[in-house]
């Protein structure tokens, strides 16, 4: 009896628990899911609704093609906005006069600096910085022309407790005619604040003026309007520069380090967080992050328990050595968020691993920098380590190259940064006629790529790779002529032929320097390719111009004297689609190159 | 089990024990069934985390049956966006950690619907097609997770895309209400019409803490630089109308107009460009005498004729895109669908994914002050860069623009590029539409460097067993000046190199590897013993090679090092009878490739040769024993686009031991094998990459008429 009640018993405890596993409610499925889970291949996605052919449009056609409420006439919105966004919500469209800049081209595009007084203590840099501005081919001393003003006063350090920090400067800014609120104006800064907490502060109003300065904040900076510009030594030279430190590409591309950082750290103050925790990846094997706490006077007042035994090991390795040696450089922040440190790695070729949150790369409008150096996370330090150790061989040798490739593009030579400066603006000024970031970015580099030639990538010897392209099959061959057409055994007629003969020569211009005036069309012998005659008004660099009636990519150059072979043009052409960025040319006379 | 061997003697004691283990078999199954009543009891009422209070089924259902949640008056309003966040401020990196894969997670909120205590809906449309859409593609894509504690980034199913439809208060609260709204950290909303009249505000009203926008419409002082995402406007017509791909050209119109709003203003400018212009400029209005409705979205008339839209995009080269009250517009993606290229009036826009992609290469952006200059500012433009634009709208609309998954899953791509900035996508990627990827080339060693000569170059002997021609090689090459190394390769397994006293004495380091098995592949191996950039692979059987030629060939590779340099050159034809392609060694005026029996190279191709090539080439030619030199001439050849470099005039190796094999049927039998290579590669490759060139370096006063001892390489050609 006793043992049937215990069998009822169990056999409802039973049924119940079955009953609740099939209509418990999702018991089933919990467990379906909790099983499945394990196998990891059903998710729980999005359901795939019934109805889902009844749900509505977010927005009708007419919605979207007719948009009630333009009452507003679009040239007083433009005129409300300037008035409107000023100062730090300065862009182009509203703080910038265009008709300054209103003949096309490089005309259009004139700098003009302020004299500066006699009195002014002009920095090092500055000086350099002016003397590239007035060097350049945008310079002009005429204000009535300029497009850009830039100040006279040293503007680079705006730190008050710096030797080289120029006082009263709004006061004198204010005098000066031109300044109209700073319009057009291009201030440069390489320091800005001061100990404690180094803001942007600049000391002075700008107004509207552009500000190209150094480790700027992305959240202070006015996209489109402002230009990040990375902070250089008063011993970067003015022109040339040092190329980079790369002059091989070895294999595997990793050096004898992997990670290196050698600095100061601060003890307190603003950016000591990042600098005092960098010790925490030091592994002395590959991973070398060496920290001293000496710096300023008064450091021994603040020293913390690590110090002695940090500058002890910052003792045993040298920052040059280092440099040479590392694949991967760290450049975390400083007081401020750029530091010299990061254009010395770049030309070290080694590849920056940047920890600056909210850091304003430099020139970050065209550069693709994630193509060349490693953006980390202040907040991800201690990733940084597995980070590195995770990029593959290969993309080290392309992160390598391209530290080259930018540090001799842009910043081997204050002459470099500051046209670069200019020729962002300029480039937002005339945004038609502007390059795009293509152009900047694979060799030889925006300063070399001049959007008035052309915008069109294929117009130039050096994107053909790229794009999968290769050069036309056509030249034009350009003919210097110097004396008189007397007889028709000339050489320049026989070279005529000659040239006129090749399967590839597509137009013939004769650039016509003699004394005597151009003779007549029937003098020139009937050719199968067009001929036309220009005036080479007697200068030798005519033969260089860039002539409209260039048609092709290739220019075949000729001295009328030449002799040569239909054959040897052929060749010299056919050689020159093999290397369309260098000058072709056989042996002693004729040469043919690129437009 | 049996306590003791005497119960089973014992009859009696049978049912005691039988009760024993009855009772112990009871107990048991009891406990179980006990057991697994309570465990299933709790597993069904524990709270497991918040998402299991929504419900979700592997069957259909309906949008209806999403559980409907009142929102109280006083439930809590997030703050309105905070115009200075940024990732490194308000995003949250934690939640996305560092995963191999570099990829991040998206959560998706299981979808509610909500409404004010009156039972009145926050938005007047609820779930719209388009969201549904994205939500299912970002739903299928790997970015999804349905585990919300893995989750980075969060996605509300709340439909924010149209601001009209939208009450801005409660829609606010709703979010707020969100499980893991947390100041709206890591959540993505996702808006294409900001704003409404009569101001219309270039981004989304409703107060959102700080969760990221994906806006289409934002001006420059709205849009957060390298936190928001500006996202184009979808044109419901990209699913509807289907616009074949026309080849770039010319069109019958040069400037369209086909926006039926467009201020007055802006439109007597544009008639004022047509009378300039006349018939290349076509204007195009709304038609009056149609009835309203679907059918009136899709026609535009010009003086009483009517035109299909959006068909008539794509007979015109340049179409305008003028800003309306907002500053997105959804005709943008029906002008980039046509391959028609934008002219893009709108100040202060940012378009749609500006942050990679490039559009100064698919667009005109003109400033709206000159809009009267249009038609001198587009005639300026080079009639192939016309082309080149056209193809890149379309691209842009193929791959960005023609679906709420391209919308969706781009935006996810730029925050996954932005939180894995190492793994970012390149320029190249973004940009290049796919004929410019297949066949364009960059090279991994990009950078124009000309190596110093110091570090000279190491020559890699590849050998069998012909000591003797071995040790002649290995003599000679040892008188060149720039050698640093040698290194040779023992392929034979079955013989032991000879002792160290009979080798040469040479002058510089010589190594030498036994190999496992005898492969060809062997010789383009990364050894480690390889330090210098520069490798020389040579046979066992090259002693005709002067010490000048060897010199000269170092020099050369020197100025191109992304090159393969070599001595005697070959050609592949293209055989119109077979159709396939041919092997030819013979004289001929062209070269495209250079034998690995004697050529330099960077050492960073035996990298490639080993560990990617593709296709199966690499056990091919260990099989055939055979075109290892044609692989590399292949492998170079595709990775550079470059043709390799042919230097002096040698064209075949005269070497006496080669003679017995250079018999007649051997030779043919030879290059029936490497024609097959040839044409076994090109199909792996799906392309044929060599490059043929007329041309070879010799140097500067080769053949001239000039005392030899005054020209650096005299002794070339002479053997």
């Amino acid at each position: 009896m006793q043992a049937r009640k215990k069998y009822v018993l169990l056999g409802l405890c039973a049924c119940c628990w079955v009953l609740l596993f099939y209509w418990g409610g999702g018991v089933q499925l919990r467990l379906l899911r909790l099983l499945v889970r394990q196998r990891g291949d059903l998710v729980r996605s999005w359901p795939n609704w019934t109805d889902r052919a009844f749900l509505p449009r977010y927005a009708h056609l007419d919605e979207l093609q007719m948009e009630t409420g333009m009452a507003e006439s679009p040239r007083q919105r433009r005129q409300a906005w300037s008035a409107i966004y000023k100062d730090s919500h300065c862009r182009m469209e509203t703080c910038f006069d265009f008709t300054r800049c209103r003949r096309r081209g490089r005309e259009g595009f004139r700098v003009y600096i302020y004299p500066s007084e006699k009195t002014d203590r002009v920095s090092e840099s500055y000086r350099k910085i002016l003397a590239s501005i007035a060097e350049s081919r945008y310079y002009t001393s005429d204000p009535r022309e300029a497009c850009l003003f830039v100040l006279g006063i040293d503007t680079l350090d705006r730190d008050q407790l710096s030797g080289q920090f120029v006082p009263n400067v709004d006061d004198r800014i204010r005098g000066y005619p031109l300044w109209n609120d700073g319009r057009n104006h291009l201030i440069f800064n390489l320091y800005s604040g001061t100990w404690p907490n180094y803001t942007e502060d600049l000391g002075f109003n700008i107004g509207q003026a552009i500000l190209a300065k150094a480790s700027l904040n992305t959240e202070h900076f006015r996209p489109g309007f402002d230009v990040s510009i990375p902070l250089f030594s008063k011993d970067h030279p003015q022109k040339g520069g040092e190329r980079g430190w790369l002059v091989r590409n070895s294999t595997p591309p990793r050096r004898k380090y992997l990670l290196m950082f050698k600095g100061k750290r601060y003890l307190t103050g603003i950016g000591s967080d990042t600098r005092n925790a960098l010790h925490h990846i030091h592994n002395g094997k590959d991973i070398v992050s060496l920290t001293t706490c000496r710096h300023g006077k008064d450091w021994e007042k603040h020293k913390d328990a690590r110090c002695d035994h940090d500058n002890l090991e910052y003792e045993r390795f040298d920052y040059q050595e280092l440099l040479h040696n590392s694949t991967f450089c760290l450049v975390p922040r400083g007081r401020r968020l750029g530091s010299f440190r990061f254009l010395e790695s770049l030309q070290a070729a080694c590849i920056p691993v940047l920890l600056s949150n909210g850091w304003e790369l430099p020139f970050s409008d065209v550069i693709q920098w994630n193509q060349a150096v490693i953006e980390g996370d202040e907040r991800l330090l201690l990733q940084v380590p597995s980070t590195v150790r995770a990029v593959g061989n290969a993309r080290v040798l392309a992160l390598r190259q391209r530290t080259q490739m930018l540090w001799d593009a842009y910043f081997s030579s204050v002459d470099k940064i500051v046209l670069t400066t200019l020729e962002i603006i300029k480039d937002r000024v005339f945004s038609h006629t502007s390059r795009n970031k293509f152009m900047w970015n694979s060799l030889p580099g925006g300063l070399l790529a001049l959007p008035e030639y052309s915008s069109h990538l294929e117009h130039f010897p050096f994107y053909y790779l790229g794009l999968g392209l290769s050069p036309s099959q056509e030249f034009t061959a350009v003919i210097h002529a110097v004396s008189p057409l007397v007889s028709q055994s000339q050489p320049i007629m026989k070279l005529l032929q000659v040239v006129s003969k090749s399967k590839y020569c597509s137009q013939i211009i004769i650039v016509w320097n003699s004394e005597k005036p151009q003779p007549s069309r029937s003098k020139w012998p009937p050719m199968p390719v067009p001929l036309t005659v220009t005036d080479g008004r007697r200068k030798t660099t005519s033969r260089f111009l860039p002539h409209v009636a260039i048609e092709t990519e290739a220019v075949l150059s000729l001295d009328e004297d030449t002799v040569l072979l239909t054959s040897e043009v052929n060749f010299a052409f056919l050689v020159w689609r093999s290397f369309p960025d260098r000058i072709v040319g056989t042996h002693p006379g004729a040469t043919s190159g690129t437009p | 089990m049996y306590t003791s061997g005497k119960y089973n003697s014992r009859g009696p004691a049978l049912i005691p024990r039988m009760k024993i283990k009855h009772r112990i078999y009871y107990i048991t199954l009891f406990s179980v069934v006990l057991l697994g009543l309570v465990a299933t009891g709790m597993f069904q009422f524990w709270p497991h985390s918040i998402e299991s209070t929504a419900d979700w089924t592997l069957d259909k259902r309906s949008i209806q049956d999403a559980p409907l949640i009142r929102l109280p008056v006083s439930s809590p309003i997030p703050e309105r966006g905070d115009l200075s966040c940024r990732m490194h401020t308000c995003f949250d990196v934690y939640r996305c950690g560092y995963n191999p894969k570099n990829r991040i997670k998206v959560y998706i909120y299981p979808l509610q619907r909500f409404a004010d205590e009156l039972g009145v809906p926050i938005s007047s449309t609820g779930l719209s097609r388009e969201y549904n859409d994205l939500l299912s593609a970002i739903s299928d894509s790997d970015f999804y997770t349905d585990d919300v504690t893995r989750a980075c980034l969060f996605i509300p199913s709340i439909d924010v895309l149209n601001q009209n439809s939208l009450r801005i208060r409660e829609t606010a609260q709703a979010l707020a209400m969100l499980p893991r709204w947390d100041k709206g950290m890591n959540h993505l909303l996702f808006n294409m019409l900001p704003g409404g009249p009569p101001d219309y505000n270039t981004a989304l009203d409703v107060p959102r803490d700080r969760a990221l926008l994906a806006g289409g419409g934002f001006s420059t002082w709205t849009y957060r630089q390298g936190y928001d995402i500006s996202i184009p406007v979808y044109s419901p017509l990209s699913a509807d109308v289907e616009l074949p791909e026309r080849q770039p050209g010319p069109r019958r119109y040069f400037i369209l107009s086909s926006q039926t709003a467009i201020h007055r203003e802006y439109r007597a400018e544009l008639e004022r460009l047509k009378e300039e212009n006349g018939e290349a400029l076509l204007l195009l209005d709304k038609c009056s005498n149609l009835s309203q409705g679907a059918a009136s979205a899709r026609k535009r008339c010009y003086k009483g004729q009517v035109y299909d839209y959006p068909q008539i995009l794509q007979e015109s080269s340049f179409c305008v895109v003028l800003r309306g009250a907002r500053l997105g517009q959804a005709t943008l993606s029906d002008v980039l669908q046509a391959g028609c290229v934008p002219v893009i009036l709108a100040d202060s826009y940012i378009l749609p994914f500006s942050e990679v992609l490039d559009w100064k290469r698919a667009s005109v952006v003109i400033p709206e002050e000159k809009l009267s200059e249009m038609y001198t500012i587009l005639k300026s433009i080079p009639h192939r860069q016309v082309e080149e634009m056209q193809r890149q709208a379309r691209w842009f609309w193929d791959a960005y623009f023609s679906s709420m998954k391209a919308v969706g899953l781009t935006t996810l791509q730029i925050i996954n590029d932005r939180i894995y900035p190492y793994a970012a996508r390149t320029y190249e990627q973004w940009n290049n539409p796919p004929v410019v990827k297949w066949s364009s080339v960059n090279s991994p060693l990009f950078l124009p460097l000309i190596p110093p000569r110091a570090p000279g170059f190491t020559a890699v002997v590849l050998t069998y067993d012909r000591v003797e021609s071995l040790f002649r090689v290995i003599t000679e090459i040892s008188k060149v000046p720039s050698l640093a190394k040698l290194l040779v390769v023992w392929n034979n397994q079955n013989k032991s190199p000879s002792e160290e006293s009979l080798w040469p004495k040479v002058s510089v380091p010589l190594k030498v590897v036994r190999t496992k098995e005898n492969k060809l592949s062997n010789r383009f191996f990364p050894y480690d013993e390889i330090e210098t950039e520069a490798v020389l692979a040579i046979d066992d059987d090259i002693i005709m090679l002067t010490s000048d030629e060897l010199q000269f060939g170092y020099e050369v590779w020197r100025e191109f090092p992304d090159r393969l340099v070599g001595y005697p050159g070959r050609l592949h034809l293209w055989d119109h009878e077979m159709g396939k392609w041919k092997y030819e060694s013979e004289w001929t005026n062209e070269v495209s490739m250079v034998l690995t029996g004697a050529a330099f190279y960077h050492k960073y191709f035996n990298y490639l040769y080993t560990y990617k090539m593709p296709g199966d080439i690499k056990n091919w030619v260990d099989a055939h024993m055979n075109c290892e030199d044609i692989a590399m001439n292949f492998l170079v050849a595709n990775i550079t686009g470059k043709a390799p470099i042919k230097v002096t005039p040698r064209k075949k190796f005269k070497c006496p031991e080669c003679t017995a094999i250079d018999g007649l049927s051997l030779d043919q039998t030879h290059m029936v094998e490497r024609s097959e290579c040839i044409n076994k590669f090109a199909s792996v490759f799906g392309t044929m990459p060599l490059k043929v060139v007329e041309h070879r370096a010799d140097p500067v006063l080769y053949k001239d008429d000039f005392p030899e001892k005054l020209k650096s390489f005299p002794n070339i050609g002479s053997l």
